[in-house]
């Protein structure tokens, strides 16, 4: 294997009954760096962190965690890393302090270390003030950072992180998202499951994306979105009765035919340079108002849409059960 | 091992504490027992022959065995829970003892079991219980009981990994331990039964433990119920450690 990669996994399948959650994915994170998986419900996310994590066994391929086999090695590994899940997985019954002292101790730090490291951790996720209250009197954001920090108890190289956010209100979201930032600095792996695209795109310096537990798509955000085209103008009319003369007015300078979704005209852009300028005159021109013009580069929802034919955030109702 | 055994006083720690803090748990340990025997002895009682006994004497070894059957559920209501809270995938992914989960819930019910009996005893004799063996013999029922009680802790460990959620891990555990414990000596002489259920009841190893128990307690004769009640409650944890143990290591998130 390659020294320097934290996170490398190679044809990884893994089936339950007659559902094939995982045909055969690979992925790989050097050290130091974050990798997104970024996929909807049921695409396969969790099962990948499960393996990884060695709570479940691959049907087949095989990974390596910190230089050690998940299958094989497993004991060692579970020392090198933290593992924050969907579910806050923390002890309704105990206060915040006596949850993270007891994951210190079945990390088996040394005596006295538990309880410092609560200490620092409850403070550094603002939660000092309530590190001597029930769990259960917690609002979801504060559980969620109890979480986390229960994953960080043992400065684990390797973290893996599975839908961090989901269910957050966007403060919450936000000083998560810059913790996360900040274990990174300090030299950890982080693998983080996502279906948010803005997650994906802040967080991740390489992204997987993952459809019917297959990676249809690999590189960094940037990547993908040159996978999917360059830059379009956007463009809001006064009154959309004047779409069909505004695309007549802009289809010379235009890189592919404008058109008109969502209430915005799109229109492809051949060069960057100029492009608003000589858009708003020639509107002028043909008596088309404008409401708002902006230069935008697509999103990764628009590199979803164009890789899995359907949007990443959309509810995938008959599969959501699957990963479980 | 030596983390094995710092884990599970880890967990065993944790599991006590939340009996602890929440009183309606510790009611189950204390005023539940002492409502069943309050009702056998003063409701129950007066209608049920035991020749040779006084019904309280026949009753309290019976009714202590069949509580400390049924200590074990807060194991099974505590695994059930940890499971569907994602809690079992966390311990799951740390390096600590892949059994601790469970060795240190079912040490926790150890100390509610202890509680349970010492609270039976006081209010057993207070309805007019008296011990009629020398202490030796008493001191080695209680502690067959906590054998049988802890066995039994490892069945509830089994039935609240494998049931689909905490309330369908306690019914669960509940029907199949009352018709066990029922038809057995525990509150009835079994040769008042129907010759059907005599049958199962004399195999039963409720009876075999009981009448250990009153062996220990009231000096009647034993044969060679005591040895085979030890060897029950070794069989019945041995068989369901192992059948927990394996069934956590595969555990998953529900």
């Amino acid at each position: 294997m390659a020294a320097d990669l934290a996170i490398e996994a190679e044809g990884l399948r893994k089936s339950y009954k007659d559902v094939e959650a995982l045909c055969g994915i690979d992925l790989s994170a050097p050290a130091g760096t974050v990798l997104g998986l970024l996929g909807p419900n049921g695409a396969g996310k969790t099962t990948a962190v499960r393996i990884l994590t060695t709570l479940l066994p691959p049907d087949g391929g095989s990974a390596r965690v910190a230089g050690l086999d998940v299958v094989s090695e497993a004991t060692e590994l579970r020392s090198q890393i933290g593992l924050a899940g969907q579910y806050a997985a923390v002890d309704e019954h105990m206060t915040g302090a006596e949850n993270l002292e007891m994951v210190g101790q079945l990390y088996h730090l040394p005596k006295g270390e538990p309880k410092q490291r609560a200490a620092e951790l409850l403070e550094r996720f603002d939660l000092a003030a309530a590190a001597d209250r029930l769990v259960k009197t917690y609002s979801g954001g504060m559980r969620r950072r109890l979480d986390l920090a229960a994953a960080l108890v043992a400065r684990p190289p390797v973290l893996f992180l599975d839908e961090p956010t989901t269910g957050l209100d966007p403060r919450s979201r936000i000083s998560l998202w810059e913790t996360i930032e900040g274990r990174v600095a300090d030299g950890t792996t982080v693998l983080l499951t996502t279906q948010y695209l803005d997650e994906a795109d802040r967080l991740a310096d390489r992204i997987s994306v993952i459809d019917h537990g297959q990676v249809i798509a690999e590189g960094s955000s940037d990547e993908l979105k040159d996978q999917v085209g360059g830059e379009r103008l956007d463009i809001t009319l006064e009154s959309k009765d004047e779409a069909p003369a505004a695309i007549a007015a802009l289809e010379p300078i235009a890189a592919e035919p404008p058109a008109m979704s969502d209430g915005l005209l799109r229109m492809p852009v051949r060069e960057r340079k100029g492009a608003i300028a000589e858009a708003v005159r020639r509107l002028n021109d043909a008596g088309v108002g404008i409401d708002d013009i902006a230069m935008s580069r697509p999103t990764l929802d628009d590199v979803f849409l164009t890789l899995t034919g359907h949007a990443a955030e959309e509810a995938d109702g008959e599969q959501s059960g699957e990963e479980r | 091992m030596s983390t094995t055994v710092a884990d599970t006083l880890v967990l065993a720690r944790r599991a006590v504490m939340r009996i602890v803090r929440a009183p309606d748990l510790l009611l189950a340990f204390t005023v539940q027992p002492i409502m069943f025997v309050l009702l056998f002895v003063y409701v129950l009682g007066g209608a049920i022959e035991t020749p040779g006994f006084d019904y309280v004497d026949f009753l309290i070894p019976g009714i202590l065995v069949q509580t400390l059957s049924f200590g074990g559920f807060a194991t099974a209501l505590g695994l059930a829970e940890d499971l569907k809270k994602g809690l079992v995938d966390r311990f799951r992914s740390l390096p600590m003892s892949r059994s601790a989960v469970l060795t240190g819930r079912t040490l926790a019910d150890v100390a509610t079991n202890s509680l349970s009996i010492v609270v039976m005893l006081i209010v057993g004799v207070i309805a007019g219980f008296t011990f009629d063996a020398p202490i030796t013999n008493i001191l080695l029922g209680i502690v067959l009981l906590l054998c049988f009680g802890y066995a039994f802790s490892w069945f509830f460990a089994f039935i609240g990994l494998a049931s689909s959620s905490p309330e369908a891990a306690q019914s669960l555990g509940f029907i199949l331990l009352f018709p066990l414990s029922f038809i057995s000596s525990a509150f009835v002489p079994i040769d008042s039964m129907p010759a059907v259920l005599q049958t199962f009841a004399e195999v039963n190893p409720f009876t075999i433990v009981v009448d250990a128990m009153r062996a220990l307690f009231l000096g009647t004769p034993a044969g060679n119920n005591v040895w085979g009640a030890f060897a029950w409650s070794i069989g019945i944890a041995v068989v369901f450690a192992f059948l927990s143990i394996a069934r956590y290591k595969r555990a998953v998130v529900r």
